[in-house]
């Protein structure tokens, strides 16, 4: 089994219009940015894919990346905890003129319910939200004396995933916090598409390591010299990047 | 009128972290807690992001941007840090494995009910992991002026504005005082030698109590 593909724009060929999307990484931790603009690639050639549901902790920051998708006016919609960040005036600018929706989720219940997603298991009870704005219109039960929400399953057509080191069956690893989302998405897609810094043979990374198992992995591009999205942003360096 | 900076705040909620504690500290100020543990005492930093027992910050230009906080801030490690996805984070938070997180607050209320991420329904919301966080540490704790701004009690019988947790702060350190929350109550445990009963009082938004002597709060010129 060899799930290696030949390139960015191969990888991201097949993402529809309408489906939803998620995308590891928080801040430029694990943001697999090539991948992203691959796509913007493909919307500026085709047109397509448009009215994607993204899911990030985030909503873009600067002119990059998540930001770039929505700036294109590919994004329809984004499940996300937190939308600010160092300028998140894309996002901002696009929420204020209603042409994207919101769905504010609590950090820890959105990875929850990616997790969940991604494990079969369609709803569960958090403490987290209990009383608050966010638990409206949301069943609620005690266990043990306690309140608690229940929180559904959150699942994706497509995850776009940065890894460090991936072998030709999809096994995975991560560099440092950039590790964050992504094992979870990668659970919970039916197609999880992982660029990664090096990819090996079967075999080349040592089976107790692994983090994130080949079965949850999809298609795999190899991107030797990734660039940090933070590093970018920092620079102001805006889609599409000057080569 | 007398009161503490940030930084005396933050020492001491810093006093009542126990050597080995697995702490969690909110973005922004609650962050200072770190620079002001006694010494030989080492609590380990968990950030929700993916990391347990972070360090400082690299000096600049030695940041790596895959080693940040929940602040998006570069730190580094230290020896014995631990990497994970974030399920196993908020595992971390909500199944009670975090003896203390310390947080900010806008307002917190005599029943333990906390409101620290929205002022309402103005601009664009933002959560993060503070609705998260309020739930399953051993002690919440809370780091504030006593005041707002234009000098309002933050301290108050019931939040106005939208809440992040119901019931769930146990201490709050103040720019005045130290107060624990028990029973629905504000009990007042330490104050500024220079400072009043009833001027407290009078700062505060809900009925002081105390069931014993309240100790002086000294702290030093930081």
């Amino acid at each position: 089994m060899d799930k290696r593909v030949t390139g960015l724009a191969e990888a991201v060929a097949d993402i529809e219009d309408g489906v939803t999307v998620m995308i590891g990484g928080f801040g430029g931790a694990g943001s697999p940015i090539e991948l992203i603009h691959a796509l913007l690639d493909r919307h500026r050639a085709t047109g397509h894919p448009r009215d994607l549901t993204l899911v990030n902790n985030n909503a873009g920051n600067g002119h990059l990346g998540l930001a770039a998708l929505i700036e294109a006016g590919m994004v329809r919609k984004i499940i996300c905890s937190f939308p600010r960040s160092a300028d998140a005036s894309v996002f901002n600018a696009a929420y204020r003129d209603g042409s994207v929706e919101l769905e504010l989720v609590p950090q820890g219940t959105l990875a929850e319910r990616i997790r969940a997603g991604g494990a079969g298991i369609p709803a569960f009870y958090t403490p987290t939200s209990v009383g608050t704005d966010l638990a409206r219109g949301k069943p609620v039960a005690e266990f043990d004396g306690r309140r608690y929400v229940q929180e559904r399953w959150l699942k994706a057509d497509v995850a776009l995933v940065k890894a460090e080191l991936a072998d030709t069956q999809g096994n995975l690893t991560y560099r440092m916090a950039a590790r964050n989302f992504s094992p979870l998405m990668c659970m919970a897609a039916t197609q999880t598409i992982v660029q990664a810094r090096r990819i090996l043979a079967a075999g080349g990374i040592d089976p107790e390591v692994v983090v994130t198992p080949g079965i949850f992995v999809q298609k795999i591009v190899e991107v030797a010299s990734p660039v940090q999205e933070e590093d970018l942003a920092r620079a102001g360096a805006a889609y599409p990047l000057e080569a | 009128m007398d009161k503490l900076s940030n930084n005396q705040i933050a020492w001491r909620a810093a006093q009542d972290i126990a050597d080995g504690a697995y702490v969690n500290l909110g973005i922004g100020f609650p962050e200072k807690v770190a620079q002001y543990q006694p010494p030989g005492r080492h609590a380990i930093f968990h950030t929700e992001n993916g990391i347990l027992n972070f360090g400082e910050a690299p000096a600049p230009g030695e940041e790596d941007w895959d080693l940040i906080n929940a602040g998006k801030k570069a730190v580094t490690l230290r020896p014995g840090a631990a990497f994970f996805h974030h399920a196993d984070s908020f595992a971390m938070v909500r199944g009670g494995h975090l003896d203390v997180a310390i947080l900010g607050a806008y307002e917190v209320a005599e029943n333990g009910d906390l409101a620290n991420w929205s002022t309402g329904p103005k601009g664009v919301p933002a959560v993060g992991g503070a609705m998260d966080l309020v739930h399953g540490a051993k002690r919440v704790a809370i780091i504030t002026d006593h005041v707002t701004k234009d000098g309002q009690p933050k301290l108050l019988r019931r939040c106005t504005l939208p809440l992040t947790g119901v019931g769930c702060v146990t201490r709050v350190y103040t720019s005045l005082a130290v107060i624990d929350i028990a029973d629905g109550r504000f009990m007042l445990r330490e104050k500024l030698p220079s400072l009043g009963l009833e001027a407290i009082q009078r700062l505060t938004g809900a009925e002081l109590h105390r069931d014993g002597p309240v100790a002086d709060l000294i702290v030093p010129e930081l």
